[in-house]
């Protein structure tokens, strides 16, 4: 018997499957849609608001410096600026970062109903300590 | 020859001539990588994704992660800035660990169970370590990367692992939260129970490998294999899963903080996850006729040297 066959009869919980089962269907729709917007980007199909020629000449300086020369905003205000093929490019980027988070919700009632408090509340924990970090409170746009 | 051994040679024979291909045009197009540089816009994206490649067998083939070898080697031989490095280096970490994840928890090798209370620990201050990296000056933290990567060399050099650390009581507040699990091993056809101890101690430990994993982009499997191995006692195998899986949580919180920063430059990003993840199914093929020990001992050198680069780099001394 294979060994990933065998060792899945071992007490793999409820959480954990679902867990995994979230994580691979948020990895599998960010690489896709990363792909594909890369390819609207490089293919020029829809404008940049950074050409593609002139992004080498921001790349060699900082963070604060880029934002400030090329006039772009930081934090969420990507959202809109989703006509531009480059700023197309953050919503895979979020998609992957943000699976994590949406896994953890998703146990949360699973392991309610196990009456397992304490790791329902790390897992709630967990999905505001990335909710957080996701909204820009802690600072946005450079040093 | 024999089979393997002409496939072996046509694997290094493949990797020989790419890196034939990118050594040289990253050398001679860093000399020009100045602002309007003259080249065209894909020329860098085409490199990254070559080197990345390149990088993903070897990092598969050496054991380590990929944002390990991205952070010092981009940021010590490209033209690009520090915080994009990291910015990037965070999300290839987090591709591959996202990547990886699903298989080993369903297979049961990575615990969601011992994973969560460190993660609660590890991404809280990755976040306030992607803060500290983003507020010190660039040759701080270049500085301060040069030697953690040589620090890094020293503990793969020396760090031993054990398949199954003797673990003769699980302490309180594992057993309080229950860190424990059973797999089956394969190699020996047995069911393995498994229970941690030094638990706090771990935990502790998390609270610096959390920091560093946010401040320098670097992931942390590192760290994590050793601290959940040696320390704590679980089983290499529960420990190298769990590791992985634990850096789609890590990184993720301090990946956040870089791009609300602007630290995420899609020509960067797409082209190094892409070459990396290239890399890594082609490491994983690699890995089953490469020699394991050589692969280790090239890994080490290559960080060492890219250690050795991001220290002079920071201390602003040119030496090579």
């Amino acid at each position: 018997m294979a060994e990933h066959d065998s060792n899945s009869e071992y007490t793999v919980s409820q959480e954990q499957l679902l867990y995994a089962k979230f994580l691979e269907k948020g990895m599998i729709i960010g690489l896709v849609l990363l792909i594909l917007t890369f390819a609207i980007y490089a293919s020029g199909i829809i404008k940049p608001f950074i050409p593609k020629n002139e992004v080498s000449l921001y790349w060699s300086h900082t963070v604060t410096d880029y934002l400030h020369m090329a006039n772009v905003h930081a934090g969420w205000a990507w959202l809109g600026m989703l006509g531009y093929s480059d700023f197309l490019n953050f919503i895979p980027i979020a998609i992957l970062a943000g699976t994590t988070m949406i896994c953890f919700l998703c146990i949360v009632p699973t392991l309610w109903r196990k009456k397992d408090k304490t790791y329902a509340t790390f897992a709630l924990l967990e999905a505001v300590i990335l909710a957080v970090a996701a909204s820009g409170i802690l600072g946005s746009g450079g040093h | 020859m024999t089979g393997s051994g002409r496939k072996l040679s046509r694997c290094w024979i493949a990797v020989a001539l790419l890196a034939a291909i990118a050594i040289p045009a990253v050398a001679a197009a860093s000399e020009a990588a100045l602002p309007g540089d003259g080249h065209a816009w894909w020329f860098w994206p085409l490199i990254l994704l070559v080197v990345t490649f390149i990088m993903g067998i070897f990092a598969v083939l050496g054991g380590v992660g990929g944002g390990v070898l991205f952070v010092p080697i981009i940021s010590g031989f490209f033209p690009f800035h520090l915080d994009f490095v990291r910015g990037t280096g965070l999300l290839v970490a987090l591709a591959g660990a996202l990547a990886a994840g699903p298989g080993l928890l369903k297979a049961n090798l990575a615990s969601l169970r011992l994973a969560m209370p460190v993660a609660l620990i590890a991404s809280t201050c990755a976040i306030a370590g992607a803060m500290l990296g983003l507020a010190l000056p660039t040759s701080v933290v270049q500085t301060a990367l040069g030697a953690t990567i040589l620090a890094i060399c020293v503990l793969m050099l020396t760090a031993k692992k054990s398949a199954f650390p003797n673990v003769p009581e699980a302490d309180r507040l594992s057993s309080a939260l229950a860190i424990c699990g059973v797999y089956y091993e394969g190699s020996s056809g047995r069911k393995i129970d498994w229970k941690v101890h030094r638990t706090p101690q771990g935990l502790a430990l998390f609270v610096i490998i959390g920091v560093m994993a946010g401040m320098f982009g670097l992931g942390a499997g590192w760290a994590n294999v050793p601290v959940l191995n040696l320390l704590m006692g679980a089983p290499l195998k529960i420990s190298v899963a769990t590791s992985k899986f634990l850096l789609s949580i890590t990184d993720t919180s301090a990946a956040w903080i870089y791009m609300n920063q602007g630290c995420v430059l899609p020509l960067m990003v797409v082209p190094s996850l892409l070459g990396i993840m290239l890399g890594s199914f082609v490491g994983v093929w690699c890995l089953k006729i490469a020699k394991p020990t050589f692969i280790r001992w090239m890994v080490i050198t290559i960080l060492a040297f890219a250690g050795v680069k991001a220290l002079t780099k920071g201390l602003g001394i040119t030496f090579f």
